[in-house]
This record gives structure tokens, C-alpha cells and sequence, in this order.
């Protein structure tokens, strides 16, 4: 089943260019939200998942907190061939047996909140849906997961973007070259595609971004 | 009057509080080409001391690797590596699959296992870490490619954190496997034991 419109389920091409695109900063409503939850923490320490490629200043600021932070840029490792297998046609296509066995090899309820950014309008179709619903199995109940989407009018050349947490509600947006938008999700997409968590709270941006709070 | 000996033109000691070593230690025998080693080094704030070793690029080794002075390594190591109170620096061609446990590290090459500083961790632009981190302070360039977990510790939790470490160590070269690397140094996975109680509290 498909789950949504747009570029179809083609493999990115990595493209070249826009190294030195400049950052740019945004407010961000579920950003905030999402770290007011991860003050409270009790004896034991906070674990958060950043699945968007590594930032120091996230880490920084989260360590800072006391959080213990993990890290996985899947997108990236989601471009290996290693992960692919060879279709009928000739072309490749991720295989998500493949790709989990060698990421994302965490237990279930490990973490308390994940950043998953905009990570799912990139990613080959093939790995949207598996991928959404390990990162449910790994997410603590009532553990929260943040996610970005494009909106329709945020355009097709939307780049990839590398998150950097500036203050608690702000970003700095690091443009990262070689990834194409895959896909736009609407609201009933994203519902469908996260019709396990127990709630999604939206929040839509100045800037063509749907922010989505989830809670396991 | 006094006359100048022909020894009195030689050049010092590298290490000038140590004159009368006999037997110089790894990097004062290679003092000689020094100039060319820090050459293939990055330029990094790191002094190269006398009595830091050093594992050149060539040297494989496989096994379990203990020391009780500084170290810098630039070759391939597979199994575990323990400098307890000292500090290690992988070089940029450095390949390490194996569990670390040092004072500080400053990591240029790649690596794969854990890591357990009681001091301060490193990764520079070019280092590719996979593996958890538990240390208590920690400096990331951009640019560095992490994929595991990041644990800051006080410092007596990191010292009893890296004793584990040593025990498993040893006994798993020990039991023989002194040619392959542990798994638990090449375990990806976050360890259970800091799980958070995050908005239970709310």
C-alpha cells in the first residue's frame, strides 16, 4: 500500500551543489513542546534518539541536559547499495530486512522521545512504513517523536536539511546537498502512517513546514 | 683555558628532563624522523611528547592492547585497547574495531566499539565513530560522523563503568579469543541501565 503522492518510489539520485547554502533559523512550536517533555527526568537518565545527520550542538545542548543521546543519520546509511536488492527492472530497491539488521538494533521502549526531522519525505518508499513502525516499538509509552513534513507549497527542490536544536524552540537549519524530496504527505497520510501512536498534535509553520508532535 | 669537548656540539635530548635514559621508549627511537610523523599528522592542539608511543600506519594488530603511557595510533587495531590513565590518539589512518577505555581520546580515523574516557573525547572532522561514548566531557567538530550513543558521566561513575570493561577484557582473551574482537566492544546497542522515566513525572 502506498501512502502517499508525489516523486513515486524512485531512489533519490544525490545531487551536487548548494555546499555553501547558507543556515537559516526558525521558530519551532513542536520543538518546544517536545523538549518542555524532556525536562522532567527521574532518577534514571533520559535516553533521545536523533535520527537526523550527527550535530554537535544537539548533542551539546542535550547532554548539557542530561539526556543521554543516541544517534543514527538513516537517511544516510539508507543510500548504502548494501541494503539494496536488485528488482526485476534492473533498478535497486532498498530492502528493509537488510537495512535493519545492521541499524536501528535497539530494544523496544528504549527511548523516551525521538527526533525524526524531516527524515521521512527523503527516505526510499520502500523503508517509510517499516521504519515508522520500529521507531513506535522503540519509543517508550507515552514517549514522544518529533517529526517535520513538507507541505505542498514548500516545493519539490525543498532541501535536505541538518537540524541544529539553537535554543529549546529554536532551529538552525544546515542545508545538506544530495538528497531529493521523495514525497509530500497530507494530514491523513501522516495519521495513517502513524495510526499506532496514541495521539499527533500539528503545528504548521510560516515556512511550508508541518510539524508533528507524536505520543506513543 | 676551557676548551669546547667535540660532544658539546651535539644536539639535546628530546627529552631534556630524562637525559641519561639508556634505553629511549618508542618514539624517542624514531625521534629522528619525527619531522615526517608530525607531518602526516593533523595539525591538532595534541603535543607530541617523548613518552607518548606511537603505532605507525603499517601495524596491524589484533589482540589486546594495554599500555601505561600516552599512545598515538595510526594503524589497526581488532580486539580491545585499555590505557587506563593515559591518553590515546587514533591518527587519521587509524582503524579500530575494538572497545576503548582511556583517560582522554582524540579520534581522527574511524572506529568501531565503545568508549569509556574519564576524561575528555575528541571526534574530529574526518573521524567516523560507531559505537556509545561514556565519558564525562565530550567535543564534536562538525563534520564527524557518530552512530551510537553519547552518555556523559560524573567521574565516578566512569571509572566504575570502565572496570566492567577491563574484567570482560581480559576474560575474554583469556578464553582464547585473543585473534577477534569481543562483541561486546562492537555492540551498537544502548545499554539498558539509564532508561528515563520521561513524562511519567508530568
Amino acid at each position: 500500500m502506498r501512502w502517499f503522492r508525489g516523486a513515486g518510489g524512485s531512489q533519490s539520485k544525490p545531487e551536487e551543489g548548494n555546499k555553501s547554502a547558507p543556515r537559516t533559523r526558525r521558530t519551532c512550536i513542536g520543538l518546544g513542546e517536545f523538549m518542555r517533555g524532556l525536562g522532567s527526568s527521574g532518577e534514571r537518565k533520559t535516553c533521545v534518539l536523533d535520527l537526523g545527520p550527527t550535530s554537535p550542538t544537539n548533542i551539546a545542548l542535550l547532554t548539557e541536559m542530561g539526556v543521554r543521546v543516541s544517534n543514527e543519520d538513516i537517511l544516510r546509511e539508507s543510500q548504502d547499495e548494501r541494503y539494496s536488492v536488485k528488482q526485476e527492472d534492473g533498478t535497486l530497491q532498498l530492502d528493509p530486512a537488510k537495512f535493519f539488521a545492521e541499524n536501528l538494533n535497539y530494544a523496544a521502549d528504549q527511548f523516551d522521545a525521538i527526533l525524526f526531522w524531516d527524515v521521512a519525505d527523503y527516505l526510499p518508499e520502500s523503508l517509510v512504513k517499516p521504519l515508522v513502525e520500529r521507531l513506535q516499538v522503540m519509543l517508550k509509552p507515552k514517549g514522544h517523536l518529533l517529526a517535520f513534513f513538507h507541505t505542498k507549497d514548500a516545493g519539490a527542490e525543498s532541501l535536505y536539511s541538518r537540524h541544529h536544536i539553537v535554543q529549546k524552540d529554536t532551529l538552525e537549519l544546515e542545508p545538506i546537498p544530495g538528497f531529493k524530496l521523495q514525497r509530500i504527505f497530507n494530514n491523513r497520510h501522516i495519521e495513517n502512517l502513524f495510526k499506532d501512536f496514541a495521539s499527533r498534535k500539528f503545528f504548521l509553520g510560516r515556512d511550508n513546514i508541518r510539524e508533528v508532535l507524536m505520543v506513543r | 683555558m676551557w676548551k669546547p669537548r667535540p660532544e658539546d656540539n651535539k644536539p639535546m635530548s628530546m627529552n631534556p628532563t630524562q637525559p641519561a635514559q639508556p634505553v629511549p621508549p618508542a618514539a624517542a627511537v624514531a625521534a629522528p624522523s619525527i619531522p615526517t610523523q608530525h607531518k602526516e599528522t593533523p595539525k591538532a592542539s595534541e603535543p607530541h611528547r617523548a613518552d607518548v608511543g606511537h603505532i605507525g600506519k603499517s601495524v596491524q594488530i589484533k589482540g589486546e592492547l594495554t599500555g601505561s603511557e600516552d599512545l598515538y595510533l595510526d594503524g589497526s587495531i581488532e580486539g580491545t585497547i585499555d590505557l587506563r590513565d593515559h591518553s590515546l590518539i587514533i591518527g587519521p589512518n587509524g582503524k579500530i574495531k575494538a572497545g576503548i577505555s582511556a583517560r582522554d581520546l582524540v579520534v581522527h580515523g574511524r572506529v568501531e566499539g565503545n568508549i569509556t574516557a574519564t576524561g575528555r573525547v575528541e571526534l574530529r572532522k574526518s573521524c567516523t565513530l560507531i559505537g556509545d561514548v561514556s565519558t564525562q566531557r565530550i567535543v564534536i567538530e562538525d563534520g564527524a560522523f557518530f552512530k551510537g550513543a553519547i552518555d556523559i558521566k560524573e567521574k565516578a561513575q566512569v571509572v566504575e563503568a570502565r572496570k566492567p570493561l577491563a574484567v570482560a577484557a581480559s576474560a575474554g582473551m583469556s578464553a582464547g579469543s585473543g585473534t577477534s574482537s569481543s562483541s561486546s566492544a562492537t555492540s551498537y546497542s544502548a545499554s539498558s541501565d539509564s532508561q528515563g522515566s520521561f513524562l511519567d513525572s508530568k
